[in-house]
């Protein structure tokens, strides 16, 4: 293992200088690349990447690491906002996450993504543990970007149980993902459980599951990782979105994996001063609970739930 | 008439309504709506003077209007009540969401019937305030894909500068390119500075609004005399950005001349009195952004340049 200061972000006289940290594994070619928090909440997307480095040293002590390929992990971007609580670069509240490719003579998120691509960029394979705009428990899964460079069937390689396509959407294309794939890596993001707190099982998912397609890749050797799960495909707008039509107190009933049936009740929004029942939300359809929102209280209108349609064991 | 665009319920017991004063002329109708549509950036209160006075001017002179002029104070109320850039709770810029969407967040869907609210107008005039960060000359900022249709409007916008930035670089999901790219046009003014009202900005805007009006044929009422603005592309500004952090310390006052390598300021260091670097100036020109807010990072934009013109309208510097 070879850890390394990748760039430095000059944040005196009132803070320290910034170091990103890359981990190093394996061989010399750029083969995969992992990056993990670029945002200060992303806790669990740290930590799935400070376990993995530490399975790495482990699997390199055994010389389970292939001496061609090249491994390069780096769990955060974002310590400057992790240290004070937000969630975007707290002096102009940008998201670095919204600057790639970035442009080093720009303002200080553009040259932060620019320094991070620069050293992602030409690898053969991409992984971004990423987390959600809108606070939630989701299904692990694994995410690409429909951009017409994109190469499904390795998706599959993960073993996570869901494999889901977006469509891009105008905003998406300033992404890490889609800017790794316009630049020929193959970009993969992988969702886990939680953002902001950190979720033992999950995080043992994911590491699982960046292993196994390292395995399967043979940048790993006998790894024993497994099959892993049996992976559902689905496009994400084949998802069945669940909106409130009134506002309060939010108590979800389905959880996120439950199985349930079309009209089932799976959430109550309560009255915040009487406790009396607002709105019963129901399922729309039959299918499996892909995510459930975060929130104590919620607004009209909002997202609550997503379901994957279907009927039977292979969603 | 005050209308409601959207309203939604908040989470306990208060409604999020976004409001709009839709004032008609009673003048001959000549069919003809125009909107004027700010407070998308909580921390920008520019534009909220600016349809403070229009409204006033337009009641007392409501004989003079000939179609209907549609004011949006604010498009992001929780923001603008809690001085906060985008929206509270979601840590969103509003402003990157649009058009909108009906089927996934409560937000989405009041972005987009703000879009749709807007859409079909004959003008559209969305006002910002830069940010808390820079502070900026009254100046429009057009798509060089809308040039055709929005140069003939911006022109009498009185404002002092228009800006034609390469598609390159625009974003897709302003308010400004949705409405433009569905055939609404819409001019983005950036002028003055976050948290603050430049009541001189406010006045020059008016002016111009009315203008615009007038050669719309919905105003016959009073008006001040505008003067064009210097029209210009990407390639004739200069950027200055902090290749350091510290304090900022400007030796140049904003809006003035500058020539090439001349200095624009220093960022110091209070902790031991060091100089840390000296900006200089890329270009001979006129700088028309200049960072207002003190303490700077390494990538802090710190002024902008605007050089030689290709204007067409006569007017040089
Ligand atoms: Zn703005």
């Amino acid at each position: 293992m070879i850890q390394e200061v990748l760039f430095e972000t000059d944040a005196l006289p009132y803070r320290q200088k910034i170091p990103v940290y890359g981990f190093r594994f394996g061989g010399e070619e750029k083969t995969i690349a992992i990056m993990g928090a670029m945002r200060g909440d992303e806790f669990q997307q740290m930590y799935i990447c400070a376990k993995l480095v530490r399975r790495l040293k482990e699997l390199e002590e055994k010389g389970v690491i292939s001496n061609r390929y090249g491994i390069q992990v780096i769990p955060t971007a974002s310590q400057f906002s992790m240290n004070v609580g937000k969630r975007f670069w707290p002096v102009d509240n940008t998201d670095i996450n919204r600057m790639f490719p970035g442009y080093d003579e720009g303002e200080t998120t553009q040259r932060l993504a620019a320094n991070i691509f620069k050293v992602l960029r030409g690898h053969r394979y991409g992984i971004q543990l990423a987390s959600f705009y809108i606070p939630g428990e989701f299904l692990p899964h694994v995410r690409l970007m429909n951009t017409g460079y994109t190469k499904p069937d390795d998706g599959y390689l993960f073993g996570l149980p869901y494999l889901v396509m977006r469509t891009p959407k105008p905003y998406d294309t300033t992404t890490l993902n889609y800017n790794w794939q316009v630049f020929e890596t193959d970009a993969f993001s992988v969702y886990t459980k939680a953002t902001d707190k950190l979720d033992e099982e999950s995080a043992k998912i994911a590491v699982e599951s960046i292993l196994r397609f390292m395995e399967k890749k043979n940048i790993l050797k006998q790894a024993d990782m497994g099959d892993g799960a049996d992976t559902a495909f689905i496009p994400e707008n084949e998802m069945s979105n669940i909106q409130t039509s009134t506002s309060g107190l939010f108590r979800p009933r389905a959880k996120a994996g439950d199985m349930i049936n079309e009209n089932d009740e799976i959430a109550e929004i309560i009255c915040p001063y009487t406790a009396e029942v607002k709105e019963v939300i129901k399922a729309q359809c039959s299918g499996r609970v892909f995510f459930v929102r975060h929130a104590e209280a919620i607004m009209e209108h909002d997202l609550v739930y997503r379901i994957v349609p279907g009927q039977s064991d292979d969603i | 008439m005050i209308k409601d665009v959207v309203s939604l319920g908040l989470p306990v017991g208060e409604e999020l309504i976004i409001r709009k004063n839709s004032i008609k002329g009673t003048g001959k109708d000549n069919g003809k709506r125009i909107c004027i549509v700010t407070g998308t950036h909580g921390d920008e209160l520019e534009g909220q003077y600016v349809t403070w006075k229009l409204n006033r001017i337009l009641k007392k002179n409501i004989d003079k209007l000939h179609g209907t002029v549609d004011i949006y104070p604010a498009n992001n109320p929780l923001g603008i009540s809690t001085i906060y850039r985008g929206i509270p709770g979601y840590d969103l810029d509003m402003n990157r969401m649009f058009p909108g969407n009906a089927h996934t967040t409560e937000f989405d869907y009041v972005v987009k019937r703000i879009y749709e609210d807007i859409c079909g107008a004959d003008l559209c005039v969305d006002i910002h305030a830069s940010n808390i960060f820079l502070r900026e000359i009254p100046q429009i900022r057009i798509n060089e894909i809308s040039t055709e249709v929005l140069i003939p409007f911006a022109k009498t916008m009185n404002m002092d500068f228009v800006w034609i930035h390469s598609s390159a670089t625009v974003l897709q999901s302003t308010l400004a390119y949705s409405l433009n790219e569905a055939g609404t046009p819409t001019l983005v003014v950036e002028m003055g500075v976050g948290m603050r009202i430049t009541q001189d900005y406010g006045n020059q805007l008016i002016d111009g609004l009315l203008a615009t009006m007038k050669k719309m044929g919905m105003w016959e009422g009073e008006e001040a005399p505008t003067k064009p603005p210097i029209i210009s592309t990407d390639g004739h500004v200069g950027f200055v950005n902090a290749d350091s952090s510290g304090l900022f310390l400007p030796y140049i006052k904003h809006g003035k001349r500058v020539r090439k390598k001349e200095l624009i300021g220093a960022v110091v260091d209070p902790l031991d009195g060091a100089v840390k670097e000296e900006l200089e100036s890329p270009i001979n020109g006129f700088v028309f952004t200049l960072r207002e807010y003190p303490v700077v990072y390494d990538g802090s934009l710190i002024a902008r340049v605007l050089g030689g013109s290709n204007n067409d309208t006569g007017s040089t510097f």
